[in-house]
């Protein structure tokens, strides 16, 4: 066939064959080179369809099953951000909000629309000065300060007018703070905020990952661009059916009997919590990072239960005295810190909790975006 | 096939041309092939299947090799070592039983090896008494084409399928209510059965020349074109074995289209077939399309898709093949640029195309006409009927059958559009640029019959196909 001709008629040699693969090898081993002395991936995942021939998500990327979530988790924050609609040029009228948080604010099992984000975005709303407010959901489904922290020190670049900062205590402890995969691969990210706001983490501790000279080839790489590339892949899948989430048929709800077990984490009623153990740093560094625009705290809600144990645990999270101590503990730093703290805690009805103690259903996030929404129209400046 | 698994192919088949004594190289190929026959074969949760099904390709090998041989043809002495050869690695491959699961070449855990030997010493016997009790029957051939077409239906009838299957856990002592069509996945049987088929065809014709047993099994099994063909024809085959020995394997130019095609062909396959299925149509993103353009980009993707893949394995299969010593048929030639639906079919899967050309389109036409069916009458019946079955071949649902009668159709409105158009091409040569756009237009409107055909394809439900098919073109 003459499509093949290219290959079967020349009448190739042993030579060529030989110089065809020294050349092949000496190629392949200089891009390994190329590549791990100029580590191009950030601005390979800056490179994107996204915004351009794609529609940006309306959240980052996050996904344990991407054949049906079309959606996968990735460790590079160019991409993620690149895929996300925050990488639009901002618009001469617009007012950034940045919704920072854990999966609740990413929106587990919510659709994009009926996410927080996705509710104060379709009340169309405006500052005082004629300014849309546009609300963007940075959440991450993973809990740890550290991982939030990271996420807002890249949007700084996104030029937001104001962070709205969701959390619940699960995000707080110490040794929670290195434990997010994102966090462990953006270590070179992260080394300068625990420097520039003397945070209390170790910054040479085993579980951040150092990329080594090989590490840095393609071949160490690879697993980092195929994702990369599949991301881009799927927002094709994405574009055609706005999916980026796999809503499963049905799911365990959050349990309302609870054991009779009053440990959290390695605390215990005898050995308490002291701010000590919580990571305050992280959230003062935030505020710092975002400089002189507003910073709301949100306390999110939580579901409490009423069946057995409920005594002693408010739910499967959090046993009573530790979740009444942290918030006691929360309160000292915010005075003194002149914090915009909002303490949500109890302020949605139990039954609009989906899988989890913090997961709102399309209801309970309604209520709840009633709530924030004064506060937010008040620093909205 | 994997990624590993065509590494190991193409290592082992330039091993084979490098260092291989010429006079071994069509035992290594039949060899070759045996082993893979059980190693490419799907696990089976019913008991042995793996192990069943694999061998009873063998056994089917052997039965129709003996019914297609020629009227005179005697059993010789290689015939008998190649008896013994498969037996010898059907009852070895048996004993890897008893080596740790990762060391195994066979899905699961063999039968025990005694009972292989008996089974295999019985079978011979069967064979022996039905060599005497058949031999001169006339209607043998074509009862062992029924025979191959049988089997080939209870595969693809999901409900048949699912009986045998409930059979054959219960007389594995497994529970029969948890059997499943897909219990019976049997590697490769469907271009087994195409070659075995068309032996007996070419037979029945006096068209076949004489096969030695060990060049017909290679044929038939012959692992790079065992999964996704092509179907190569017999007497084109056993050429390249007859020279086997004396082909230069391992020289430039054979190592470089090889390698050219191998290479090719694992681009297709898992660079952009793979990249492409991960947004091209499936069943879940049918319904979730938001839009008619959306609907369209998944079709789009999943007609290249299944271009990259198909063809792309059959890149690999001819590329190994070359290096193996044995030039395949292509299957594919640009497909998707053709400017008419028979062009198409000239260039898509071509091997399975001409099969049916030759043993289903030909004689029926022929049958048809000669029975005073007006021309454009038997025309029809016979690409219909030729077009479902190529459906039916994908597997046994109405979504298949929708699929063969739409390029069914096609072909028809073709011809008759061809056939009043003719003397009009024929003055386009006066006009290239004319002729131009008439071919370009004729390629895009042939591009998208065949894609919009992909939706009953791709969606085997019936009704599901049509509902998607409505909403490409705005309906609700």
């Amino acid at each position: 066939m003459v499509q093949w001709n290219g290959l079967s008629k020349p009448l190739y040699t042993r030579g060529f064959v030989i110089r065809v693969l020294v050349k092949s090898i000496l190629l392949f081993l200089l891009a390994n080179l190329v590549f791990a002395v100029t580590t191009p991936l950030p601005l390979l995942g800056s490179l994107s369809l996204y915004n351009r021939l794609l529609p940006g998500r309306a959240r980052l990327p996050y996904g344990e099953n991407p054949a049906q979530s079309y959606n996968l988790s990735l460790m590079s924050l160019e991409a993620m951000f690149a895929s996300h609609e925050i990488a639009r040029p901002k618009a001469a009228d617009e007012f950034r909000v940045l919704l920072l948080g854990d999966s609740a604010t990413w929106g587990i099992l919510l659709r994009p629309e009926e996410t927080l984000s996705g509710v104060l975005n379709a009340g169309g709303y405006t500052t005082e000065d004629g300014r849309r407010l546009h609300f963007y959901n940075i959440a991450h489904p993973i809990m740890a300060l550290s991982k939030d922290l990271l996420l807002l020190d890249y949007a700084m670049r996104c030029e937001p007018d104001m962070v709205i900062w969701l959390f619940t205590a699960e995000s707080f402890p110490r040794q929670q703070q290195l434990y997010p995969p994102l966090v462990q691969h953006n270590a070179a990210a992260l080394r300068p905020l625990i420097a520039n706001y003397d945070l209390d983490i170790d910054a040479s501790d085993g579980r951040l990952v150092n990329f080594s000279f090989w590490d840095n080839t393609l071949i160490g790489r690879r697993r980092d661009l195929a994702d990369m590339l599949r991301l881009q892949l799927y927002g094709f899948a994405f574009a055609a059916t706005g999916i980026d989430q796999y809503y499963p048929p049905t799911y365990t709800p959050r349990s309302n009997d609870l054991p009779a077990d009053d440990t959290w984490y390695s605390f215990t009623p005898a050995h308490t919590l002291t701010s000590q153990d919580l990571s305050f740093d992280v959230l003062d560094a935030g505020i710092t990072r975002a400089g002189n625009i507003p910073v709301l705290l949100v306390n999110e809600p939580i579901f409490i239960a009423n069946g057995e144990n409920s005594d002693i645990r408010y739910n499967a999270w959090y046993p009573r005295w530790a979740y009444d101590a942290y918030r006691a503990l929360i309160a000292a730093p915010a005075q003194a810190g002149d914090w915009l703290l909002f303490d949500t805690w109890n302020a949605i009805a139990p039954e609009h909790f989906t899988d989890s103690p913090v997961h709102l259903d399309a209801q309970g996030t309604r209520a709840f975006a009633a709530i924030l929404l004064p506060l937010i129209l008040q620093n909205a400046r | 096939m994997d990624l590993w698994y065509i590494a190991v192919f193409a290592l082992g088949a330039l091993l084979y041309s490098a260092l291989l004594p010429a006079r071994w190289r069509g035992w290594a190929l039949l060899g070759a092939s045996i082993v893979a026959v059980y190693r490419l074969q799907p696990p089976s949760p019913v008991r042995y299947v793996d192990f069943i099904l694999p061998t009873v390709t063998l056994l089917l090998c052997l039965f129709v090799w003996w019914l297609a041989r020629a009227p005179q043809q005697k059993a010789t002495r290689a015939d008998g070592i190649t008896l013994a050869v498969i037996a010898a690695l059907v009852v070895g491959l048996s004993l890897t039983r008893y080596l740790i699961p990762e060391l195994r070449p066979t899905a699961s855990r063999a039968p025990d090896t005694l009972v292989i030997v008996v089974a295999l010493g019985a079978l011979a016997a069967v064979g022996a008494l039905l060599w005497r009790l058949l031999r001169g029957w006339r209607s043998l051939l074509t009862a062992g084409i029924g025979l191959i077409g049988l089997l080939f239906v209870v595969l693809k009838t999901e409900a048949l399928a699912t009986i045998l299957s409930a059979a054959l856990r219960d007389f594995a002592g497994q529970d029969p209510t948890r059997a499943n069509a897909a219990d019976l996945t049997w590697l490769g049987f469907s271009y087994v059965a195409f070659r075995l088929i068309h032996t007996l065809r070419e037979r029945q014709m006096s068209k076949l020349p004489t096969l030695g047993l060990r060049d017909y099994m290679t044929y038939v099994i012959f692992f790079p074109a065992l999964t996704a063909g092509p179907i190569d024809r017999a007497e084109r085959f056993v050429k390249d074995m007859g020279t086997l020995a004396e082909t230069r394997l391992f020289a430039a130019p054979r190592l470089v289209e090889g390698g050219g095609r191998i290479a090719v062909g694992l681009l297709k396959k898992f660079v952009l077939a793979d990249s492409l299925a991960l947004f091209a149509l499936n069943t879940a993103n049918a319904e979730q399309a938001v839009s008619a353009p959306a609907l369209w980009l998944l079709l789009y993707a999943y007609a290249l898709r299944l271009f990259f893949d198909f063809s792309g394995y059959s890149d690999i299969a001819i590329g190994i093949g070359l290096w193996l010593g044995v030039r395949l048929p292509e299957n594919f030639d640009r497909p998707y640029l053709k400017s008419n639906l028979a062009a198409f079919w000239q260039s898509w899967h071509i091997t399975l195309s001409s099969w049916l050309r030759f043993y289903v389109f030909s004689p029926l036409s022929r049958a048809l006409l000669m029975r005073k069916v007006p021309a454009a009458a038997a025309v029809f019946a016979a690409q219909m009927l030729t077009m479902a079955l190529i459906g039916l071949w994908h597997g046994v649902s109405w979504g298949f059958v929708v699929w063969g009668l739409w390029h069914g159709a096609g072909l028809f409105a073709h011809k008759l559009w061809s056939d009043r158009t003719r003397k009009a091409y024929l003055r386009l040569g006066q006009y290239p640029r004319l002729k131009t756009v008439w071919t370009l237009t004729g390629s895009a409107l042939t591009f998208h019959y065949v894609v919009l055909g992909w939706v009953w394809f791709a969606l085997p439900d019936i009704t599901q196909g049509a509902r998607v098919f409505g909403r490409l073109f705005g309906l609700p």
